[in-house]
């Protein structure tokens, strides 16, 4: 594996290996002293064009349990703010050879334009609303821990699927892990021909006792203003997953940061039934794996090399 | 008064020998000698009947088509004030590379065509640049803000063909509906750009299953042909004359169906584009797949493929948009909108439509040209003593879009890199050669 931009270059079989991998690394997080040599002297940078403080600090952990040397470049206080275009940003820090760039944007498909811009391999750590890899690997892993495997499995993601790249990645893993997803929202909120993709789409609650796991996904208050919805009132009457929807057979996810009484109650926050402190822990050991599939081993085309892009220019 | 301004060029004295002569509306289909002389057809026969007269350009052209001109009526030249991405002189020989004899640019530059000081400047700049003979269309509005019509009548006595704000839409009813009053008394036709920004909202491409998977946000197709539907409605009411503008949805195509059978004076126009790809294209998120309207499904293009065989779209435009490497070079959010298209146009409905036998060259022949009189221009025809518009074109000739550069300044050509068969050789505009192939100039020397 070169990169990960998108789960769906990924097959089930990739999915297990970076999973595996992963829960032989979580060992390490128990640790007193939690590192290992594996990837000394690489150079792994972080490039956030949006706000980030788990996803980022995720993979800054990860990395430096890796013993890797980790640089942090936020857009904000950065030449982006004077104006500097992602491609030379891109080419001025890969001048600096790092080994791979963890790139968050708000634009679909950065991720892999970036990869064609640099030798170094690429992280997708959330473009745009288009996919959060690394957000689905540490949910399936949280979900192998909790049940096993997904085999079979019914999953609802409930809420505003629309704006969610965490929905669009997850959809798609939960389906290549064996698992029934089902989409639930506000019709506003659910985009057109979703149904694309493999899943049910439910614009109610009604049957949500015969899933398995509940994944509800952040409301922005944001949609308010957008006039997507009427009310955060009337959103969390239809929509919020409270004691009384939630059954205590059922597991409930949540990619954070919580809006208790919005989209969850906070009785379901705080019940056994929420496995949310499980995923961000998963989330460092799964970015682990994700680093070591990438950066283990020589590097494709050599060390410096040029000529290995991964794809085409645009343009060219 | 219509104007097409030209750069002075020497007339061309040239007889095309052997080709075989394609004009659905001159009623030819088959080999011909054609003289040009003077600017015009100057003798049109069986091969071997015409003499070339002393001095002048002898054509070897059996196993080639000699076509009428195209004429192109939606181009973006970008002069005045974007330059960097094209400008009249690049953007003609763009044109005249594709074997256009004429185009019709769009006022959205910077500053806007919408007083007569920029079109007069425009005229004068064109006299001095373009290789084949251009017509403005000015805005509709003042500052195309929708609100304020622009001095249209004094506009049209300087020449526009005719009113737009394409780039943007006349979304307010009452203004477009004043325009087409103001119509009376200026003349001009009122090419529209179709879009209800309410429903199109941040959309950057078509909304459907395409845009679910990328989470791209989607523009629907109603926000086009309710649109279509409201402008009929007014232009019919008002008794006015409307062109309709890079049609892509399948419900403008029935709303102009509807509209024609009411007898309503409107005419429409669809690009190479959205006849040959769908929002499929879009998958990888290749910014020169970003255009306005966006590329739509598969059943939207049939629609089109349709409606311009049988009419409904009366004619071929491409909407030629070129923008900077550095512009597109962006994540596909944040790219301008656009494709270049002059360069490519023919050969791309030929090898993507007429070669599968999904239309006949004859037909799209015709429209290639039909949008002169889409704008109140005379249509080229190949016959004794019309002013001579002709392209040679060699079928057989297979090439790489973009292998070779281009002559647009821009490289955002959304056919970038396919395979296409269909090559125009020499260009005839105005009666001057616009454009010769390179290896067909070396070849004929």
């Amino acid at each position: 594996m070169r990169h990960l931009l998108s789960i769906q270059d990924l097959e089930r079989e990739d999915i297990e290996r970076i999973l595996d991998r992963a829960l032989a690394f979580s060992e390490v997080s128990d640790r007193a002293i939690k590192k290992v040599p594996a990837l000394r002297g690489r150079t792994v940078l972080n490039l956030f064009y949006e706000a980030s403080t788990r996803t980022r600090s995720s993979f800054e952990l990860a990395a430096k349990r890796l013993s890797a040397d980790v640089v942090n470049f936020a857009a904000s206080g950065s030449s982006v703010e004077k104006g500097e275009s992602l491609k030379d940003t891109v080419l001025t820090l890969s001048a600096h050879s790092p080994d791979a760039i963890v790139i968050r944007t708000p634009y679909a498909g950065a991720a892999a334009l970036v990869a064609g811009w640099t030798t170094a391999a690429i992280v997708n750590a959330g473009d745009g609303q288009h996919e959060h890899p690394t957000q689905a690997l540490l949910d399936v892993f949280t979900l192998r821990q909790k049940l096993g495997g997904l085999d079979g499995r019914s999953i609802w993601i409930v809420g505003d699927v629309a704006h969610s790249r965490v929905a669009r990645s997850n959809i798609l893993a939960f389906q290549t892990m064996g698992a029934h997803v089902t989409v639930c929202g506000p019709p506003t909120l659910i985009p057109r021909d979703i149904g694309a993709l493999g899943c049910e789409v439910r614009y109610t609650l009604d049957g949500l006792r015969d899933a398995d796991v509940v994944y509800a996904l952040r409301m922005q208050h944001e949609r308010m203003r957008q006039a997507y919805l009427p009310s955060l009132r009337e959103y969390a009457a239809r929509y919020q997953i409270n004691g009384r929807r939630l059954h205590p057979r059922q597991v409930l996810m949540h990619p954070g940061p919580v809006n208790r009484g919005v989209e969850l109650s906070g009785e379901v926050v705080d019940s056994p039934q929420a496995v949310i402190t499980m995923q961000v822990k998963a989330g460092v050991v799964v970015r682990m794996a994700v680093l070591f599939e990438l950066l283990a081993g020589p590097r494709p085309g050599g060390v410096g090399a040029t000529a290995s892009l991964a794809r085409e220019p645009q343009l060219a | 008064m219509t104007r097409l301004v030209q750069a002075a060029a020497p007339r061309a004295e040239l007889l095309v020998r052997g080709a075989r002569v394609l004009d659905p509306r001159a009623g030819l289909d088959g080999p011909h000698d054609v003289l040009v002389r003077a600017g015009h057809v100057a003798a049109l026969g069986p091969p071997g009947s015409v003499a070339a007269p002393d001095g002048a350009e002898i054509v070897d052209a059996a196993g080639r088509h000699l076509l009428p001109g195209f004429v192109d009526p939606h181009v973006h030249l970008r002069t005045p004030g974007q330059e960097h991405k094209e400008d009249l002189e690049t953007g003609t020989r763009a044109a005249a590379a594709g074997g256009f004899c004429a185009v019709v640019a769009m006022p959205n530059t910077d500053p806007l065509v919408d007083s007569a000081p920029v079109l007069g400047a425009l005229f004068d700049l064109a006299g001095r640049e373009a290789r084949v003979p251009v017509g403005f269309l000015a805005c509709v509005t003042r500052g195309q803000e929708g609100a304020q019509l622009t001095e249209m009548a004094e506009l049209r006595e300087l020449g526009a063909l005719g009113f737009s704000d394409d780039g943007v839409p006349v979304t307010d009813a009452g203004t477009l509906r004043r325009a087409l009053q103001y119509q009376r008394l200026c003349g001009g036709v009122l090419a529209l750009h179709e879009e209800d920004p309410s429903l199109s909202g941040p959309g950057v491409m078509h909304e459907g299953a395409v845009s679910a998977l990328l989470g791209v946000a989607g523009i629907p197709t109603v926000a086009e042909s309710t649109m279509v539907a409201r402008d009929c409605a007014l232009a019919r009411y008002e008794g006015g004359r409307i062109h309709i503008q890079h049609v892509s949805a399948r419900g403008s195509v029935e709303a102009l169906a509807a509209a024609k059978a009411a007898g309503v004076h409107v005419s429409a126009e669809v690009s190479p584009h959205h006849l040959t790809l769908t929002d499929e294209d879009v998958r990888t998120l290749d910014t020169r797949m970003k255009m306005f309207p966006p590329l739509v499904s598969e059943d939207g293009r049939r629609a089109l493929v349709d409606a311009l065989r049988d009419g409904t779209i009366d004619c071929v435009a491409t909407d030629h948009a070129p923008h900077a490497r550095d512009e597109k070079e962006v994540p596909f959010e944040q790219a301008p909108m656009g494709t270049t298209g002059l360069e490519t146009a023919f050969a791309a409905l030929y090898t993507e439509l007429v070669l599968p036998g999904v239309l006949e060259l004859a037909l799209v022949v015709e429209r290639l040209s039909a949008g002169a009189a889409c704008l109140g221009l005379p249509l080229p025809r190949i016959a004794r003593d019309e002013p001579a518009n002709l392209c040679l074109v060699d079928l057989e000739a297979e090439w790489t879009v973009g292998e070779s550069g281009y002559e647009s300044r821009s490289e955002n050509c959304c056919f970038g890199g396919r395979r296409l068969r269909g090559r125009v050789l020499l260009t005839v505009a105005a009666g001057t050669i616009a454009y010769r192939e390179r290896s067909f100039a070396l070849s004929a020397a």
